[in-house]
């Protein structure tokens, strides 16, 4: 077998709020690690023969690798930019394919079917033509012009609204949406899906948001985030094939479906491949 | 009326399903159980000494026990759902309001376990839970026999509202509930009652919705 590309990614492995010197056993890639906060006071990670993995510590959350990175974490600027309340939403575990759990955080079609009232709401369910590409450059996934109708789009929003998205995904198991900020028009809302990729059908997921919004208290603001991706596990742990199909053949994508379809072929230019499947079946 | 709520528990969501079954609004007070532990902080701890959420406060009287809650909110603004006051009925109710607590203990410990990443034996929690799903589906199948599609009752009561939360959330702990086809039309059931509210992994019927637009549907 080859060394699988993701194997020199980043992962988020927990977080820097709960660091403690009695440290975490968890697991990367099928590999036991071990998260703590060491004598120096600095995030630790432990690899299974009990090396020391990459460590840095970004965006609420601890990073790991169980390879060698060949770059730095992905930016997210905004996240410096003064004003914006961090959210640390706390993680979730689910039975699926790390990159099905990307996947599905990219799609929206589903909105007024799973997230019923909150981010989508029948009749509304068109989704609008909008933009995807891989930008060559910073060698991501864009979506932009994405917009949809919603009921109740952030905790900020009073009333149903036309929502603008711009979705980004860095890294194969972490992607970025830029949402509209109904309090500061101009500026975008981030909310991020960061995945630990545990084993090919297994993941932990840390969703973290930097948000523009004084008013909402921050369980407020934790739950809203909470209660989206749990309608969501249900759904991720039900989905045949369980390993996201990168060939053709599996499944037949609409429209709608163009980023993940664009996803799918990042993936597999890269080698991407842990958590997919790559021979239709 | 106020609840110290968390939008995940199963617990909390008795609560708030039986205040809408029963039309009574709850002033939520959300509590960030995971991953702040707000539940074990001080100010909640003198509330509840066993450190466990929902809370229900109603003027001086407090309440930490979802059972006692269900009975509050039915006994104050819709008695029928406690139950005839017949023996064999009013014995029923409190054995699955009893039994619920097995349900949480189980199958609630199995997805709290999956979910959260709480500590326990998952293969043990998952076994208990099965068992208790078996008790659960012959428990309704005699219903049935008996004519009545609710657990206690030709309707609904608080029994159900005690045993709904758990059982349909099993499969978020890993137990499909798919060998039990009496508890998901009883489920069905439940979910298609005037005033039912959801929670995330427990979705609406959304075909039992007005078409969304009528007469094209």
């Amino acid at each position: 077998m080859t060394r699988n590309a993701m194997i020199d990614e980043w992962y988020p492995v927990g977080l820097a709020s709960q660091l403690d010197a009695q440290g975490r056993k968890t697991a990367l890639m099928g590999e036991p690690i071990e998260v703590r906060l060491g004598d120096d006071g600095n995030a630790m990670v432990t690899g299974g023969n009990g090396r020391a993995l990459p460590v840095c510590v970004r965006y609420g959350h601890v990073w790991s690798s169980p390879g060698d990175p060949q770059k730095a974490l992905f930016a997210i600027p905004e996240a410096d930019q003064p004003g914006r309340r961090l959210v640390d939403v706390g993680v979730v575990r689910a039975r699926c394919s790390p990159l099905r759990a990307v996947e599905n955080f990219l799609d929206i079609a589903h909105f007024p079917f799973v997230h019923t009232d909150i981010l989508g709401a029948e009749p509304h369910t068109e989704v609008q033509s909008y933009k995807v590409e891989i930008r060559e450059d910073e060698d991501e996934v864009w979506a932009t012009q994405v917009k949809f109708y919603q009921p109740q789009a952030a905790k900020s929003a009073e009333g149903g609204i036309t929502t603008e998205y711009m979705y980004r995904v860095p890294a194969p198991t972490c992607s970025i949406l830029y949402k509209t900020c109904p309090p500061r028009p101009g500026e975008w809302d981030v909310i991020t899906l960061f995945v630990q990729p545990l084993a090919e059908d297994l993941c932990d997921v840390w969703p973290w948001m930097a948000l523009f919004d004084d008013e909402t208290p921050m369980t407020d603001l934790i739950h809203f985030q909470q209660t989206i991706f749990v309608q969501d596990r249900s759904i991720l742990e039900n989905q045949i094939p369980g390993l996201l199909p990168l060939d053709p053949g599996m499944e037949i994508p609409t429209r709608a479906d163009l980023t993940s379809v664009v996803y799918r072929r990042w993936l597999k230019r890269h080698g991407y491949t842990y958590g997919a499947q790559l021979v239709a079946q | 009326m106020k609840l110290h709520d968390y939008v995940l528990s199963p617990s909390c969501y008795k609560a708030r399903l039986m205040a809408a079954l029963a039309g009574v609004k709850l002033d939520i007070r959300p509590v960030d159980f995971h991953p702040g532990a707000e539940h074990r902080g001080p100010e909640l701890m003198a509330l509840n000494p066993a450190g466990s959420i929902p809370i229900m406060e109603d003027g001086d009287l407090v309440l930490t026990e979802s059972s006692a809650m269900l009975v509050y909110l039915a006994a104050k603004a819709a008695p029928q759902w406690l139950g005839n006051d017949t023996a064999g009925e009013a014995a029923r109710v409190q054995q699955w309001l009893s039994f619920s607590h097995r349900l949480t203990a189980s199958l609630g410990a199995a997805r709290l376990h999956e979910m959260l990443l709480r500590p326990g034996n998952i293969d043990v929690l998952q076994g208990q839970g099965t068992t208790a799903l078996r008790e659960l589906e012959a428990g309704l199948v005699e219903q049935h026999i008996r004519g009545q599609r609710f657990l206690a009752s030709d309707r609904p009561t608080i029994a159900d509202v005690a045993c709904f939360p758990y059982v349909a959330l099993a499969p978020d702990g890993g137990v499909s509930l798919d060998p039990y086809p009496v508890i998901r039309l009883w489920s069905r059931a439940i979910r298609g009652l005037d005033g039912f509210i959801e929670m995330p992994g427990i979705h609406r019927l959304h075909e039992l919705r007005p078409d969304p637009v009528p007469g094209e549907a």
